[in-house]
């Protein structure tokens, strides 16, 4: 042997081996293991599937109890066939897992407060905000509900957990998703309180903007003086048109809250004048204020086959993989299809052979602060009803990747979990201690909604699935083959007075506290009515003759729901494509009505060359958010310029970021009263600025924008837009970028940067339901399969699939059918 | 001399072979093929540079040949975006030289150290 030679090129590949199985630093993230990252036979490569990769498969597993077929079509769904119901969940899960597992078990990371656990403790502030926020609790007092007082729900969550779990045992370690390696960590066993702890992100992201809003609210409140504050974020909204058409007579409450005496003072802070700080703190995140939604029904009066037709389009972050997942579900109690969500039973929107069904969110404020008084710092006690009560200490470990667990010690009140504390604050905070109080703690019985949803056969039956939801409240749209069309908004909905909730309220005693739950007899629903449709996009639901409070105007965009509706108003003989057409519609209905208001206003012969051919851009323009419009980006970037005129001063100075007024109060103002006092810069001492000139003013810096869109060639919508679909780890090799698509805030297409409509759906309920979908994404959640985003181009350019809703001796025969999977008991 | 010279590609393709084969088993660390290289220089003796040289042919070779068949199948669908995280400008005729070069340095050096330890 030779000695220095050996050791030295021993030395060499050991530290070769051990730097390419180390993560190197790299900026502020880390490269995989590069050696077996690189690894043809283990790491990346193998993620790379064959274009034309075959998935036949005969799969044995002991859970089953009986035979399971499912039919893959050439898009990748699955249609399965079961002759139990247990066993479709069992493959359901089984299937989510072995083309979306790494999404899977992300998802319900971000939402129990983990993901500094595998990415470290850049993310410590995001975990500690959902473990405050009670998102873990929540999932918990979901699971203890389901196990102790719901047996089939429990069995249908246990099927589909062991489901995931089977094809988890069975996956060789090769075939670990792409992401796993990318960021080397290993996914660990699914758990039903996985798929509770999902159900929990998804409340969060359509309730949880008040864990936000409510803060900032308070904030703007008193920074502006409830006065100002009053007339700038008013919620009094002129021009709405509710789901529940105006002048629709109610029955008398059963609850009739009362607001307290002292709320003027204590709560309202009526007579307190502008105070210069403010002293709340504010999340480090809040769910997207676009999420919203549009769905509609139309009767077969208005249909060209006399038959019901309806759409539904959830709008929602894109994401790839995205959070649908489309499938069918065949047993010998019902057949239904639509879009599922990687991480739960069921199918959450689509239909089945009597009926279909779609959501879109009711924006009500469910979530509160409450102010507490602790007796000191250990928490342990606090003020509540004249007496000292006890909390409880709810303790929950983080473990930060790289570094030491961190413990969040959580004081559990009467309200519910304290979210800012001693423990939890920023510089604003100041000792601030505040409760929250949501109805997401409780939601209890969500999967079962959707479980009776899937087999439901007439108006009854929905009626009876959907009265079981709580959280997040939804506008539920049904119609049926039998004929019948209806929409009911559901949930755990707060019997509010006016303006209860909008701000941190005082938790010192139970006068501020929730006065009840409205009954679901009261949640405003339509059935069949004359005009032969009934729609909903996240407007408000009812008019202010409605006995409760909704929650704060921001909540409720006004203009998608305008548009829904004059257009199914005019429409008849209506059919699928028409539908289609609808729901990718581009017409800017906010425009049509706020362009005369500017123009009133703008004086062309004062304005610069460049500002006046920017103005002649908007004017020219068609009012269609279409994608290779010039002339919507030269309105957005004046409106956007003259609300910036206008509110900017009376916002600035503060030292945290305040809410800015709804497009419709600036609208509404310049309609009404040109002599609007706000509009004067309160910063020029001695002059007082008109409306007038502060268009031309907001027209005149807009149009130095302008002239660098113009030079960035980035003057036409699409471009401007830029519409991305982001990869849940937002690595933009993963993404898509610049989508050639139109739509917008405010349009039915509802297509901004990152957010859009996730899911769409046409179901005409004809005698064999003719069927129309897609969602921006792809079957395969594996960035090396095909199948990964073969639906995003086809969304951006409005195109539709036909949905292939078959019994399975007719699907076994069809052309579109791929693939066979067979599941047999072992 | 005829026997010696044989004896650089039966070296050659026992490498990529051996390397192929305990790549099969998945449950193994990625690096095993180091310990089967080295195994390989010690049975087959020749001068260390040129069993460093067999050892990182055979390993550059199978994972090339099996990073190229998987990619040409693929459509290069993910090694253009591997190719873009790395970030290699999103190539992916770069991304598999880079495969092939780690392959052959770990099994360059395994084979040599094979070597250095047979060697009188």
């Amino acid at each position: 042997m030779r000695i220095m030679p050996f050791i030295t090129s021993a030395i060499v590949t050991i530290g070769l081996v051990t730097v390419l199985n180390t993560q190197l630093p790299s900026g502020a993230a880390k490269t995989p293991k590069l050696g077996y990252f690189l690894s043809p036979q283990q790491g990346f490569w193998k993620n790379a599937e064959k274009v034309d990769a075959g998935f036949d498969a005969s799969i044995l597993a002991n859970e089953l109890k009986g035979k399971v077929d499912v039919y893959v079509d050439d898009r990748l769904v699955p249609h399965i066939y079961a002759d139990q119901d247990e066993d479709a969940y069992f493959v359901q899960g089984y299937l989510h897992a072995k083309f979306r597992l790494w999404q899977m078990d992300f998802q319900t990371r971000v939402a129990s407060g983990r993901l500094s656990e595998i990415a470290g403790a850049d993310k410590l502030s995001i975990d500690r905000f959902f473990r405050r926020l009670g998102m873990v609790y929540g999932a918990e007092q979901t699971e203890k509900y389901i196990n102790d007082n719901n047996p089939v729900m429990k069995a249908t969550v246990d099927a589909y957990t062991a489901g995931v779990n089977a094809y988890l045992k069975q996956m060789s370690p090769e075939d670990l998703p792409f992401e796993y390696k990318l960021m080397n960590y290993a996914p660990e066993a699914w758990t039903p309180k996985k798929t509770y702890l999902f159900l929990m992100f998804m409340s969060y992201d359509l309730t949880g903007r008040s864990a936000a809003a409510d803060l900032q609210l308070t904030n703007t409140r008193d920074y502006l003086g409830y006065d100002l504050f009053e007339k700038l974020y008013t919620n009094q909204q002129d021009s709405l048109d509710p789901i529940i058409p105006k002048g629709t007579l109610f029955a008398m409450p059963s609850i009739v809250p009362k607001k307290p005496l002292s709320a003027d003072s204590a709560y309202l802070k009526k007579q307190t004048p502008m105070m210069a700080i403010n002293n709340y703190s504010i999340p480090p995140q809040a769910p997207d204020k676009n999420n919203g939604s549009n769905n509609w029904a139309v009767a077969g009066s208005k249909t060209k086959s006399g038959r019901p037709i309806l759409c539904s389009d959830p709008h929602l972050g894109l994401n790839l993989p995205s959070l649908w997942y489309e499938v069918q579900i065949t047993t010998p109690t019902h057949s239904t299809y639509g879009a599922s969500f990687p991480g739960s039973p069921a199918v959450i929107i689509g239909f089945n052979d009597s009926l279909a069904w779609g959501v879109t969110n009711a924006g009500r404020d469910v979530l509160d602060y409450y102010e507490l008084k602790f007796k000191d710092s250990t928490q342990k006690e606090y003020w509540y009803n004249g007496a000292w009560q006890a909390t409880t200490n709810r303790q929950e470990k983080i473990k930060v990747k790289d570094s030491a667990d961190v413990v969040e010690n959580i004081a559990m009140t009467h309200w519910g979990p304290a979210m800012f504390d001693v423990h939890y604050q920023n510089p604003q905070s100041k000792g601030r201690n505040l409760a929250v109080k949501w109805t997401g703690h409780n939601t209890s019985t969500g999967v079962e909604t959707f479980y009776k949803l899937n087999r439901a056969k007439n108006f009854d039956d929905y009626v009876s699935a959907i009265s079981l939801w709580k959280c997040p409240g939804q506008n539920f749209v049904f119609a049926s083959k039998s004929g019948d069309i209806a929409i009911k908004q559901q949930g755990s909905f707060v019997a509010r007075w006016d303006r209860q909730g909008d701000f941190i309220m005082p938790g010192t005693d139970t006068s501020y506290d929730w006065q009840g739950i409205i009954p679901n007899e009261e949640n405003p629903m339509m059935k069949n009515p004359l005009r032969g449709f009934v729609s909903s996009a996240n407007q408000k639901s009812v008019e202010a003759t409605y006995p409760y409070y909704l929650g704060t105007a921001s909540s409720f965009p006004l203009y998608r729901g305008i548009s829904v509706n004059k257009h199914l108003a005019k429409m008849s003989q209506i059919t699928p494509m028409d539908m289609q057409q609808l729901q990718t519609d581009n017409f800017n209905v906010f425009a049509e009505v706020a362009r005369p208001a500017l123009a009133k206003f703008i004086e062309s012969s004062k304005l610069s060359d460049d500002a006046q051919k920017m103005v002649q851009e908007m004017n020219n323009w068609d009012l269609y958010n279409n994608e290779n419009s010039k002339g919507i980006t030269a309105f957005k970037i004046i409106w956007d310029s003259v609300e910036n005129a206008v509110w900017g001063d009376e916002l600035a100075g503060a030292d945290i970021p305040l809410t800015k007024p709804e497009a419709h109060v600036l609208l509404d103002q310049m309609n009404k009263d040109s002599n609007f006092s706000v509009a004067d810069d309160i910063r020029t001492k001695g002059k007082i600025e008109t409306l007038k000139e502060q268009v031309n003013l907001g027209i005149e810096k807009a149009s130095i924008k302008w002239k660098e869109l113009e030079k960035d060639n980035k003057l036409t919508w699409a471009q401007f837009k830029a519409t991305r679909v982001l990869h849940l780890t937002k690595t933009p090799a993963l993404s898509r970028f610049n989508l050639p698509i139109g739509g917008g805030v405010n349009i039915i297409n509802a297509t901004t940067e990152t957010h859009g409509p996730s899911w769409r759906m046409v179901v005409h309920l004809t005698d064999e339901i003719e069927a129309y979908g897609l969602y921006p994404g792809g079957q395969s959640g594996n960035p090396g399969s095909p199948y990964y985003d073969s639906f995003v181009d086809s969304w951006a350019s409005g195109k539709y699939y036909r949905l292939l809703f078959l019994p399975m001796d007719k699907i076994k025969l069809h052309s579109s059918t791929k693939w066979h999977i067979q599941f047999k008991k072992a | 001399m005829k026997k010696e010279s044989l004896k650089i590609p039966i070296s050659i393709l026992l490498s990529a072979l051996a390397t192929f084969a305990i790549g099969l088993y998945g449950e193994l660390p990625w690096w095993s093929f180091a310990v089967a290289n080295f195994i390989i220089a010690i049975a087959i003796p020749l001068k260390p540079w040129v069993n460093f040289l067999t050892g990182a042919l055979g390993v550059a070779a199978i994972w090339a040949g099996l990073a190229a068949g998987i990619d040409a199948a693929n459509n290069h669908i993910l090694s253009t975006k591997v190719a873009t995280i790395l970030p290699l400008q999103g190539s992916y005729v770069l991304l598999i030289a880079i495969t092939a070069l780690v392959g052959a340095l770990v099994g360059g050096f395994a084979s040599l150290t094979g070597a250095y330890l047979r060697k009188k």
